[in-house]
């Protein structure tokens, strides 16, 4: 059996050279590498709660009080509606694609920067890096819905007016909208990180960028308040469309069109493209000026 | 045989001077700047003709690097800093792309450039073993089957669950290499780790590897300055040189000619290494060296000495930047790579230099050496700070002669040294 294995394996053979095109992904080393992608998976999970202090209950904290925040300044401030859901739902349930979508660019938008060292001393494909950081964060997304389902449950259950939330079949495609932020912030780090290895000045552009961002992406106002006017921003936005997802499918409530989601998909794909052939082009040479 | 690892013209160039811009600024600047037809600023250091890019302010790391290496040869690569040892090893390791030219490597690579590469503190040494292996390529499976020999080598025992932070630093270094040493690829590819840990250790590496490729028949490429060590370990030598390969042999001949002939301008004569303010003199922002001198009893550079002679090792050099708890050190090593004996001028040195010449000097006594070839190792360092030299063999040199306590006999005789050691023999009634 050993014999047999042994002359199946192919040969094995690099050829280094000056490579050329754009989207040329060594998708069979990338497979051969899933053990690192596993291994840093859980590197980043130990890690990130080895060294707090309350450990993963900051993940639960964080959501909670910028909800808390957000409920002051936008709902009694300055008096923006909520749909008719309460406040404390429709925050928690915005912030949790935002939240996720916010730490991957962070931390994933600054794998060269952050991992030159490494890069400089050993080979394996670059591309592990930021999808193990996506893929670990998960884990942060997944503690998130913790404290958004206890409020669910309260108002389902303990308030007066229980139909202010719809629990619909639309439950199941939860995966869907989560999946988009996955491909999309995988995308926009990759652009960003290729961006920050070339230009180390625009890690502070990266941080207003993802501030001005939340900003055009309903998370604090519904959609249905945004002026006709300022429609095209929202649209124009391609995470407007899973956040609003994510309460369609979690809350019942929400406005959505077919064209709004194509075009959506349409520019998360086209992103992740740019950012795989950014991050491609920028791999090959970034180790000569860091 | 077909060879395992092919080099076709490999060529690398880099950018001078910050290699590459780094803010957006400094880009946009040198946009304008062509707008305006304004030559980029000149170099701040010379580029040597031969290694000068086709464009202003570009030079060859290495440039057409040629070779075939057969499957289970240990191959030393050999030359002064700079010379384009590391960037090679990057190319091959695939950290970097070449400029142009080709290599093919039929196997297996994994490059060891540092110890401990990926290692995350906040981890147990078991984690740290299964990240670090997956890191250099390894499958789970195959570090799993080689975990028990890893723990064994490294010496860490208990220690296998406690975050790799609470570990010395001496058992930080052993388990990174181990984890590296028992890594099977066909070619292994190593940048002077063995640098790092006490002697003890490194001799365990230095059997490990010298094991890894006579016993399981891996091509190993090792670069090193420790001359002993290319020596014992490799079949093969290659000496570069302003990016180009100048010699490939056996390493006691490449050896042999880089310490003697890889010495710039007049060092025709033996025992001597001489730059002169030359660009290629090792140096760094705070230091360079001038050169390098072995004299015997008549004051003239000489590279074979009689035992019972003292032989005086002079050091020339230039302080650039004021320099503060500066020391020299002198180690001499045999050709197997141990060290005899280290010295330094650290008691003798003012508490601070400033820029000047200045030359360190010392004496090796009568009566110590055995019939043997040393080899001269220099570093300069503020010790528990940095290096402002990294440690190199300069120069080689024979020892010959009856003397001492060698028998009188032309037998080999053991021992690093000899020193000249008092007996009596007397009857006794």
């Amino acid at each position: 059996m050993l014999v047999m294995a042994e002359l199946k394996a192919e040969p094995y053979e690099v050829i280094i050279e000056r490579s050329r095109g754009w989207l040329s992904i060594d998708w069979r080393e990338f497979w051969e590498y899933r053990d690192l992608l596993v291994l840093l998976v859980q590197r980043d999970v130990t890690s990130r709660y080895k060294q707090t202090l309350l450990g993963p209950l900051w993940f639960i904290l964080q959501p909670v009080l910028t909800a808390m925040v957000f409920a002051i300044i936008f709902g009694r401030i300055a008096g923006i509606p909520t749909d008719g859901i309460p406040g404390p739902l429709f925050y928690l349930c915005g912030l949790l694609g935002w939240t996720y979508f916010s730490q991957n660019l962070t931390n994933a938008g600054a794998s060269f920067v952050n991992n030159a060292h490494l890069f400089g001393k050993v080979y394996f494909p670059r591309l592990i890096v930021p999808v193990a950081i996506v893929l670990s964060n998960l884990v942060a997304f997944a503690i998130q819905l913790g404290p958004f389902l206890l409020f669910l449950g309260y108002y389902k259950l303990c308030t007066q007016d229980a139909s202010v939330v719809h629990l619909t079949w639309k439950l199941l495609l939860v995966p869907l909208p989560l999946l988009q932020v996955v491909a999309l912030s995988l995308g926009v780090s990759l652009l960003m990180s290729a961006a920050t290895a070339r230009y180390r000045d625009l890690i502070h552009l990266n941080q207003f960028l993802i501030q001005i961002w939340m900003f055009a992406t309903p998370i604090f106002y519904p959609l249905s308040k945004v002026p006709p006017q300022w429609q095209w921003v929202i649209w124009a936005n391609p995470m407007s469309v899973p956040v609003e997802a994510f309460r369609i499918c979690l809350l019942g409530r929400g406005t959505l069109g077919t064209a709004e989601i194509v075009i959506s998909a349409a520019s998360t794909v086209l992103l992740l493209a740019f950012g795989i052939a950014a991050f491609q082009k920028v791999e090959r040479t970034m180790i000569d000026s860091v | 045989m077909k060879a395992i690892v092919e080099v076709d013209r490999l060529s690398k160039l880099y950018a001078l001077g910050g290699i590459g811009p780094t803010s957006l600024r400094q880009s946009l600047e040198s946009l304008f700047g062509r707008f305006r037809g304004d030559r980029p600023a000149a170099a701040s250091e010379a580029i040597p003709d031969d290694r000068a890019g086709p464009e202003p302010n570009t030079f060859w790391g290495i440039k057409d690097i040629s070779f075939s290496v057969a499957p289970g040869a240990v191959v030393g690569i050999i030359g002064r800093n700079g010379a384009g040892k590391s960037t090679l090893l990057k190319i091959l390791s695939r950290i970097t792309e070449p400029t142009s030219g080709r290599a093919i490597l039929r196997g297996r690579v994994v490059s060891l450039l540092e110890v401990g590469t990926g290692f995350h503190n906040e981890l147990t040494g078991r984690e740290n073993i299964f990240l670090n292996g997956a890191i250099l390529g390894m499958k789970r499976t195959e570090v799993a089957a080689r975990f028990d020999e890893i723990v064994d080598f490294a010496e860490v025992g208990k220690f296998i669950d406690t975050p790799v932070k609470r570990y010395s630093s001496g058992m930080f270094v052993r388990l990174a290499f181990a984890v590296a040493a028992h890594l099977e690829p066909e070619i292994l590819l190593i940048d002077e780790v063995l640098a790092v840990g006490d002697a003890g250790f490194q001799k365990k590496c230095l059997g490990k590897m010298g094991q890894v490729a006579s016993e399981q028949g891996r091509t190993v490429f090792f670069v090193s300055h420790n001359m002993g060590a290319v020596r014992s370990l490799c079949e093969e030598a290659i000496l570069i040189e302003g990016g180009r390969v100048v010699r490939t042999g056996a390493p006691a001949d490449v050896i042999s000619h880089y310490l003697s002939a890889s010495s710039p301008k007049d060092s025709e004569v033996e025992g001597q290494i001489w730059w002169n303010g030359s660009a290629d003199a090792p140096h760094t922002d705070d230091l360079a060296l001038r050169g390098i001198r072995l004299l015997g009893p008549q004051g003239v550079p000489q590279a074979a000495f009689e035992a019972d002679k003292p032989i005086r090792i002079e050091i020339n050099y230039t302080v650039l930047r004021r320099l503060r708890g500066a020391r020299f050190v002198v180690s001499l090593m045999t050709q197997e790579g141990e060290v005899a004996f280290c010295a330094t001028d650290h008691l003798f040195q003012q508490e601070t230099q400033s820029p000047g010449r200045y030359q360190s000097t010392c004496v090796l006594p009568a009566g110590l050496l055995n019939r043997r070839n040393y080899l001269v190792n220099i570093q300069c360092d503020i010790p528990g700070e940095r290096y402002l030299l990294p440690g190199a063999e300069y120069l080689g040199f024979t020892v010959s002669g009856a003397g001492n306590q060698a028998s009188t006999f032309p037998e080999p005789w053991p021992g690093v040294v000899c020193p000249k050691i008092a007996w009596t023999v007397e009857a006794q009634t």
